[in-house]
């Protein structure tokens, strides 16, 4: 249980120092999702299942939407999206 | 300087260092995106401290089970009702921020913050 | 109510009132011609030369790396003090930390008595706490507002003048471009028939669990947040795979406005009576149950499908504004 918590914690570190690293933008969109969910584990592990159900829907699913949208309205998302959208 | 608690308190200093780590994206990066998600990171931390404030070893999560009523079988309930009304304000939050992003973009066709104050300038405002 | 009252026309959205009282232009955006956008195009490059022009800019190169500098040791010093402060804190996880007073002692004891709900932080939050969550679903609304005045695309029906104001937004050739059949009819999915298939499986199962985290919000972990957004998440998916067209037949402008209108007047109400009589001790009239059943602790139940209501509709509003600056 307790190991499981430091490599929790240590993955959320390294997920937020490599959204400041990271080249493109989706990356790092898709890697703060994944902090997102981490996040919610960990809330599972601290007994608030109230706040990880809330952050598993909003904060991994509602938010990372909303970041996508813009990505693809503010043409970021590669060559393939943009030929999709002019079709 | 430092005190006891540095390792014991270890959810607390992740969620310090991952406030700081937010808060220099938010400086450092000239992408409003993320910049927006540095903001999101800060608001997480600040959630995971509370979360952690209210947690107590070896006690459940506050649904009464079986009519117990004790102090001494839940974790403290007040961090979990902040932290749940914060989440929700931090989703509309990043949707306005995300808006002025898209509508700053479709008029200066860039997100670099450097570029639009430098396009602001020669508009002579 | 008259029909052609200031009040209706503006609560019905045809006319806005204001616009030729008050001093209040429409925003003309900014529509580039063809050349001009490569001429934009140029003038981006010559102020990007402009600003890394390490030769000629000295100055601003040398702000850039004192600005880097300062902020990097401002980050350190911050952190440096905060973890000073983390490790005088008192013991993580200790039953004696001064937190744990006589607030949330009163809450776990006294709750299921007062409020009803099994589940204590929903109790908290919508009975004790009740005025809170109604400011923070006024909160959501808002938000919701701000960006339909931002992201919001008038349909090209109504021609005229108003037409004007509806291509204001489409600055670059390309999202015009976009913004033509081709995307109003959300026929780029049309093919993608696994998306389809899969959707049609899963979302009336996330719907249902969406419904039941709302429904089950005092009894079990949810409420009217989580469950909401779930629901809302559902229905990002069924846009996702079907397109605008399935959606706009069951949700409309229109919809968002009433279904918001009713839940945050029924809340306040609701809250409102509750308050002046119950709160006092005297007896409001609502029983609170059984505990455990799930027609049982009072406003609870009522209260959290009104805020479930709010934040799907406010969830699903955003994608749409986001997608197509329209529903």
């Amino acid at each position: 249980m307790n190991i499981l918590t430091y490599i929790l914690l240590g993955f959320l570190v390294i997920c937020a120092i490599s959204v400041t690293f990271s080249k493109k933008l989706l990356n790092s969109v898709l890697i703060f999702m994944s902090y997102s969910l981490v996040m919610s584990i960990i809330w599972m592990m601290l007994e608030s299942p109230d706040l990880a159900i809330t952050e598993a829907a909003v904060g991994a699913g509602v938010t990372s939407v909303l970041f996508f949208v813009t990505l693809r309205k503010i043409h970021a998302m590669g060559e393939e999206d943009v030929d999709d959208e002019e079709r | 300087m430092f005190g006891p608690n540095l390792f014991t308190n270890y959810g607390e200093a992740v969620s310090v260092i991952l406030f700081v780590i937010g808060f220099s994206n938010l400086l450092l990066q000239k992408n409003l995106i993320k910049k927006i998600i540095g903001l999101n990171i800060m608001d997480t931390a600040v959630y995971l401290f509370l979360a952690e404030k209210g947690y107590i070893r070896d006690r459940v999560a506050p649904i009464v089970v079986d009519g117990i009523q004790e102090v001494e079988a839940y974790i403290n309930p007040v961090p979990s009702g902040l932290v749940l009304t914060g989440i929700v304000v931090s989703v509309s939050v990043t949707a306005i921020m995300l808006s002025l992003t898209i509508r700053l973009y479709r008029r200066y066709h860039t997100l670099d913050l450097d570029e639009i104050s430098m396009l602001l300038k020669k508009e002579g405002r | 109510m008259k029909k052609d009252s200031a009040f209706s026309r503006w609560f019905y959205g045809e006319r806005d009132t204001l616009l030729d009282r008050v001093e209040m232009k429409p925003q003309t955006g900014h529509a580039p011609r063809a050349g001009e956008i490569r001429e934009l195009m140029e003038e981006r490059r010559l102020i990007r030369e402009h600003i890394y022009d390490v030769e000629d800019n000295q100055k601003l190169k040398l702000f850039h790396r004192l600005y880097q500098v300062a902020a990097v040791v401002f980050c350190a010093t911050l952190m440096l003090i905060m973890l000073v402060a983390v490790s005088w804190l008192p013991e993580n996880g200790n039953p004696d930390n001064p937190v744990n007073n006589e607030v949330s002692a009163r809450y776990i004891e006294n709750g299921l008595q007062e409020t009803g709900a099994v589940n204590i932080v929903t109790g908290m939050i919508l009975d004790y706490r009740a005025f809170d969550t109604f400011g923070e679903s006024n909160v959501l609304f808002i938000s919701t507002v701000t960006v339909l005045i931002l992201l919001h695309n008038k349909k090209k029906k109504e021609t005229g003048a108003e037409d004007v104001a509806g291509g204001r937004a489409n600055t670059a050739e390309k999202s015009r471009k976009s913004a033509g059949p081709a995307e109003k009819s959300g026929s780029i999915y049309e093919e993608n028939l696994i998306l389809q298939k899969i959707a049609g499986i899963l979302v009336p199962i996330i719907v249902i669990f969406g419904v039941y985290v709302i429904l089950n919000g005092h009894l079990s972990p949810g409420g009217g947040f989580s469950g909401g957004a779930i629901i809302g998440a559902g229905l990002i998916l069924y846009q996702n795979a079907f397109g605008f067209e399935k959606t706009e037949r069951f949700f409309t402008e229109k919809t968002y406005k009433w279904i918001c209108f009713f839940a945050l007047t029924f809340y306040c109400l609701a809250k409102s009576y509750s308050f002046f009589t119950g709160a006092n001790h005297l007896e409001s009239g609502i029983p609170l149950g059984k505990p455990g059943a799930i027609l049982s602790s009072g406003l609870i139940l009522p209260l959290n499908i009104c805020v479930g209501l709010v934040v799907a509709c406010t969830m699903y509003t955003f994608f749409a504004m986001f997608r197509k600056g329209d529903f």
